[in-house]
C-alpha cells in the first residue's frame, strides 16, 4: 500500500481542471475553423475491464478482490504511485512515457444498468436513457463542426462493414472495410451509378462508397482482424487533408465472463497494436489529432465462479494525442472496500465518461465545450472536463 | 410494390427462377404453412450432434493439448490457447501457425470450420430452394432472435444443430416450447456460459471447495440474456435480483460428456443434461412469484411463466412487426400481434396468420432494406444458383457482412435499415453481383425482372436494364437494383 492512497481523492482533483473552471476563464477563445484536426474514437464492445486496464495496486482492496490477477502487474509499468498499466499495453505504455496518453478511471456513462446493448445504445448515441436518441453523438459532432473551405461538411468514416451506431445521423458519414471480392469493372460501377442517380438512399449511399474507394485504393489489406493493419488504414484514411476528420474504429470480445485473464490480454493487445500502429503512421498528423478510447460499461470488481468478471458500472477510458497533457491519471479514486462499491460489486463511477469525451473532443476543435456537451449528450448534470491539451 | 411482390419480397426470399408469381398473395403465404418442411430432405446427412457437445470439447482439448506440445517442442514461445474465452473468432486465431503442423493435428483443427461452414451452405441452400420461403424467413427471424454464436469451444458443432433442432420444428408451434428448445440447446449453453454455472451451495462446490482446480460457482450470463433478449425485455420488469435468482434455478443445466460430470449425468430432451449435485437448492423467487426446487423442472416452470408474461407479447409483437412492416411498425399492428400472442397463450402460426392477414403490411412502399443473407439468398433463387459450394456461400456472406450464427452480440444481427444500408456494404453487394452474373445464364433478364417484381418495377431500372450492353451486365444491374435492395 502506497502511503497516499487515502489522499488520492483530493491529489486527484487538484491535478486537472474541471470544466466550471475552464469555462470561467475568460482567455479561452473558440476557433472558428475545425482546421486540419482529427479524432478517432475506438469503442470497446462487450464491456471492457477497466480494473484489468489500468490496476489500482495502490488501493489494498486491489490484492484482495483480485489477487488471482496480481502476477500480471509485477512487471508492469507504473502509472503512478498508485495505478500500473497493463502489461499487454506496450504501444500506450510508451505514449504515456512520453506524455501523448492518459487514462481516465471510475469513469461510467449514465447507464447504470448491465445490458450490453442499452449500454452501447447510452454511449454511441448519447441519449440520458437507452434508445432515447436515435442518431449518433459523433454524427453529431460532425453537424456541430464548421464546414470546410469548400464548404462541404468535414468527412466521418467508421471503419467497419457498416456505419456503427455512434456515426448514424443526419451528418454525412460512412464506412469503409477492406474487400476480398474481385473489383467490379469501371463501365460496370459507372452503369450503377447511373442507376442509382434517380434513388435518394441508394445514389448518396453510392456517392460515398466511391469516395472512399477512391482514398482507399491498394491498401492491400484483406480483412480487419489484423490489428496493425487496421491501425494503419485508419491512418491512411485521415492523415491526408482530404482524408476523414473524424475516424471510428470498434474493437469486440471484452465480454470476459470466464478465463479473463488470458482474453483480455489478447483484446488489449490487440488494442494496443491497433492504437501503436495508429499512431505511427498519422505520422506529422499526429500532432493534430485525438483519439478516445471508451467502452460501455466496467465489470463486476470480484472474480465471478469461471474466473472471469460480469457486468459492472465503472470502467476506464483513454485518452491519446500529440497534443494532450498525458503521462497522468484522471481519476477520483472511489476504492474497492466493500462499503465502497456500487451496489456492492461494481467500481462506483466517480467521473462522468460524458464529460470526458464532450470536453476533450470541445477542446480539440476549439469549440465551445458546455454548448457541445448538451448537444453531444444531453440532459446531463455533470460539466464537461477539460485540461486535456497540452497548454 | 403490387401485393403480389410483396407476399414473394417482403413475406419471402424472392421469385425463384423459372416460377411464377402467387395469383392470391394472401391465399399463397397461408399454403406455405403446409408445405414447410421442418425437417428437408437436405438435413437427412447432417446428423444431430447435440448430445455430443461435452464429446467435441473434450477432443477439441486433447488436439490442443497435443498441439501445444508439438509447438512446445519446437518453438518455446508460442502460446497456449485458453479454454472457454469469452473472444469471438477466437477458435479461429488458434489456427495460427498451423501451417506447421503435422497433417494429422492439421486436419483435426480445422473440422469445427468445416462443420459450420457446411452448417451455413445447409441453411442458404434449404432457403434457396424452399416452396415455403416466408416460413424460411420466419426460421431465420427465430433463430436471430434466440442467437448463438461461434467463438467459444465446441460451439462450431452446436450453432447450426441449434437452429436445425431447436427452432425449424416449433417456428409453427408455440413460443413456449421454442424457448425451451433453444435455451436448454447445448449451443446456447456454450455459448452464454451455462454450461459451467454451478450452484454456490449445491453438493458439487460443498465437495470442491478446497480441491485444486480453478474456481466454479455462479454465471448469471443465460439468466441475464433470456430476460433481456428473449422473452420479457429490458423494460420487462425484473431486477438484479431476479436475474440472480434465475441463474441460480438454471444452475445443473448442462451439456453431456463433460469430464467429471458423466455419471451424475440425468439427460433430457434436446441433447442437454440436468447435474443434480451442480443444482442450487431452494425455493427461487422472481418477479415475485416463487418456484419449488424440483430439479430441471424449475428453470422449465420460470421458462413457461416468462413465455406467457405480457410484457413478453409487447416485446415478440414489436420485434416481429419491425422485421416486416418497417423499422418504427405501426402501433395498432404491434397491438393487434401482442393480442394475438396473449390470447392464442403463443401459439405462433396464429400469430403469423394475423400478421398476414394485417393491412399495415401491405403497404406499397417498400418498409425495409434487405439484410446480407436475405439479399444473398434472394439472388441466388433469381439467378437459379443452386449448385454453389460451401466455401463460396461462406465467402460470399462473410464480404457482404452477415455469416449466419456469427452475430456480434447474443442480442443477434440488428434488424434496423440503417445498420445494413452502409456505402461499404453496398460497394461489396455491387462487387458480387457482377461477378455472380459473370458466371451464371442471363437470358431473358427483362422479362424474368417484371415477374420477380410483378407489378413494381420502376421505369428507371426498366431503362437501365435494357440499356446494358449485355445479358450478363442487365442481370448484374438487376442484382443490385432498388427492387432487389428494399422489401
Amino acid at each position: 500500500m502506497t502511503p497516499n492512497a487515502f489522499d488520492r481523492r483530493t491529489m486527484l482533483t487538484g491535478s486537472l481542471a474541471l470544466g466550471a473552471t475552464g469555462l470561467a476563464m475568460p482567455q479561452i477563445a473558440f476557433a472558428k475553423s475545425a482546421g486540419s484536426k482529427n479524432l478517432l474514437l475506438v469503442v470497446l464492445r462487450g464491456a471492457a475491464d477497466g480494473l484489468a486496464m489500468l490496476a489500482p495496486l495502490g488501493d489494498p482492496d486491489f490484492a484482495r478482490t483480485r489477487s488471482a490477477a496480481l502476477a500480471d502487474y509485477e512487471t508492469a509499468r507504473r502509472a503512478d504511485s498508485f495505478f500500473s498499466i497493463h502489461p499487454a499495453f506496450e504501444q500506450v505504455g510508451i505514449a504515456y512515457a512520453e506524455g501523448d496518453a492518459l487514462f481516465v478511471h471510475a469513469a461510467s456513462t449514465a447507464y447504470r444498468e448491465r445490458s450490453h446493448f442499452d449500454g452501447q445504445n447510452m454511449l454511441e448515441t448519447g441519449g440520458s436513457t437507452p434508445y432515447a436518441k436515435r442518431d449518433g453523438w459523433l454524427n453529431r459532432l460532425v453537424g456541430a463542426m464548421p464546414a470546410t473551405k469548400s464548404g462541404v461538411p468535414p468527412k466521418a468514416l467508421a471503419i467497419a462493414p457498416t456505419v456503427p451506431l455512434a456515426l448514424r445521423g443526419d451528418a454525412p458519414a460512412s464506412s469503409y472495410a477492406p474487400s476480398a471480392l474481385p473489383q467490379a469493372s469501371d463501365d460496370f460501377l459507372d452503369r450503377v451509378s447511373r442507376l442509382y442517380a434517380a434513388d435518394e438512399q441508394l445514389g448518396g449511399l453510392w456517392m460515398k462508397a466511391l469516395e472512399t474507394q477512391e482514398m482507399a485504393a491498394d491498401d492491400g489489406l484483406r480483412n480487419l482482424r489484423d490489428a496493425k493493419a487496421v491501425g494503419e488504414l485508419a491512418a491512411s484514411l485521415m492523415r491526408e487533408s482530404n482524408g476523414a476528420r473524424i475516424g471510428m474504429v470498434e474493437l469486440g470480445g471484452w465480454d470476459t465472463h470466464a478465463g479473463q485473464r488470458n482474453a483480455f490480454n489478447r483484446q488489449a493487445r490487440q488494442l494496443d497494436t491497433l492504437l501503436g500502429a495508429y499512431r505511427s503512421a498519422m505520422g506529422s498528423a499526429w500532432s493534430s489529432t485525438l483519439v478516445l478510447v471508451a467502452t460501455e460499461f466496467g465489470r463486476t470488481v470480484r472474480f465471478n465462479g469461471t474466473g472471469g468478471t460480469d457486468h459492472g458500472t465503472a470502467g476506464a477510458a483513454i485518452v491519446m494525442g500529440g497534443a494532450i497533457r498525458g503521462g497522468r491519471v484522471i481519476a477520483d479514486w472511489p476504492g474497492l472496500g466493500d462499503g465502497d462499491l456500487h451496489e456492492g460489486r461494481d467500481l462506483r463511477p466517480t467521473t462522468a465518461l460524458e464529460s470526458v469525451l464532450a470536453g476533450a473532443t470541445a477542446e480539440h476543435f476549439g469549440l465551445d465545450p458546455a454548448e457541445l456537451m448538451a448537444s453531444l449528450f444531453p440532459g446531463r448534470s455533470s460539466t464537461p472536463l477539460t485540461g486535456f491539451a497540452r497548454g | 410494390m403490387s401485393n403480389a411482390s410483396i407476399a414473394l419480397n417482403r413475406f419471402g426470399y424472392g421469385l425463384r427462377r423459372g416460377e411464377r408469381g402467387p395469383d392470391d398473395p394472401v391465399r399463397d403465404l397461408l399454403d406455405q404453412f403446409d408445405r414447410y418442411d421442418p425437417r428437408p430432405a437436405a438435413l437427412d446427412g447432417r446428423e444431430d450432434t447435440s448430445h455430443k457437445a461435452g464429446e467435441f470439447i473434450r477432443t477439441i482439448r486433447e488436439q490442443r493439448r497435443k498441439r501445444q506440445d508439438y509447438l512446445r517442442s519446437g518453438s518455446p514461445d508460442s502460446e497456449g490457447p485458453t479454454m472457454g474465452s469469452a473472444t469471438p473468432d477466437s477458435a479461429m486465431r488458434d489456427t495460427t501457425q498451423r501451417e506447421e503442423l503435422p497433417p494429422e493435428l492439421r486436419r483435426a483443427l480445422v473440422s469445427g470450420r468445416g462443420a459450420f461452414r457446411e452448417d451455413v451452405a445447409l441453411r442458404t441452400r434449404i432457403a434457396v430452394n424452399s416452396d415455403a420461403p416466408m416460413i424460411e424467413r420466419l426460421v431465420h427471424f427465430w433463430s436471430n432472435h434466440f442467437s448463438v454464436s461461434i467463438g467459444k469451444v465446441g460451439t462450431m458443432h452446436q450453432v447450426g444443430n441449434h437452429e436445425f433442432t431447436a427452432i425449424r420444428p416449433h417456428v409453427l408451434g408455440t413460443f413456449g416450447d421454442m424457448l425451451k428448445a433453444a435455451t436448454l440447446h447445448p449451443a446456447m449453453l456454450l455459448y452464454l456460459d451455462q454450461f459451467r454455472s454451478t450452484g454456490p451451495n449445491s453438493q458439487f462446490i460443498r465437495r470442491r471447495r478446497n480441491s485444486a482446480r480453478g474456481p466454479r460457482g455462479l454465471n448469471e450470463n443465460l439468466a441475464r440474456e433470456i430476460l433481456e433478449l428473449h422473452t420479457i425485455g429490458v423494460d420487462g420488469g425484473y431486477s438484479q435480483s431476479d436475474v440472480t435468482e434465475f441463474a441460480r434455478a438454471l444452475t445443473g443445466w448442462t451439456i453431456a460428456g463433460l469430464p467429471m460430470t458423466e455419471r451424475f449425468s440425468d439427460p433430457q430432451p434436446g441433447g442437454a443434461v440436468f447435474i443434480r449435485v451442480a443444482h442450487e437448492p431452494g425455493l427461487r423467487t422472481i418477479m415475485g412469484r416463487s418456484y419449488r426446487d424440483n430439479g430441471p423442472q424449475q428453470a422449465m416452470a420460470i421458462l413457461d411463466d416468462l413465455a406467457a408474461h405480457p410484457s413478453t407479447a409487447r416485446f415478440i409483437a414489436k420485434k416481429l412487426a419491425r422485421h416486416f412492416a418497417g423499422d418504427e411498425p405501426p402501433q395498432s399492428l404491434v397491438a393487434n400481434l401482442e393480442r394475438d400472442f396473449l390470447r392464442s397463450g403463443g401459439d405462433l402460426a396464429s400469430l403469423t396468420r394475423t400478421l398476414i392477414e394485417a393491412p399495415e403490411v401491405w403497404n406499397a412502399e417498400p418498409a425495409k432494406f434487405r439484410q446480407p443473407f436475405e439479399w444473398l439468398v434472394s439472388v441466388m433463387r433469381f439467378a437459379g444458383i443452386d449448385n454453389l459450394g460451401s466455401r463460396r456461400i461462406v465467402g460470399a456472406l462473410n464480404e457482404i457482412g452477415q455469416v449466419p450464427w456469427r452475430a456480434p452480440s447474443p442480442a443477434g444481427y440488428d434488424d434496423l435499415s440503417g445498420s445494413w444500408a452502409g456505402p461499404d456494404a453496398l460497394f461489396r453487394r455491387v462487387e458480387l453481383a457482377e461477378r455472380i452474373a459473370r458466371n451464371v445464364p442471363s437470358d431473358d433478364i427483362l422479362n424474368r425482372a417484371e415477374t420477380a417484381f410483378p407489378g413494381s418495377l420502376s421505369d428507371n431500372t426498366r431503362t437501365w436494364l435494357s440499356r446494358a450492353e449485355s445479358n450478363a451486365q442487365a442481370l448484374g444491374l438487376l442484382l443490385v437494383a432498388p427492387e432487389m435492395m428494399r422489401r
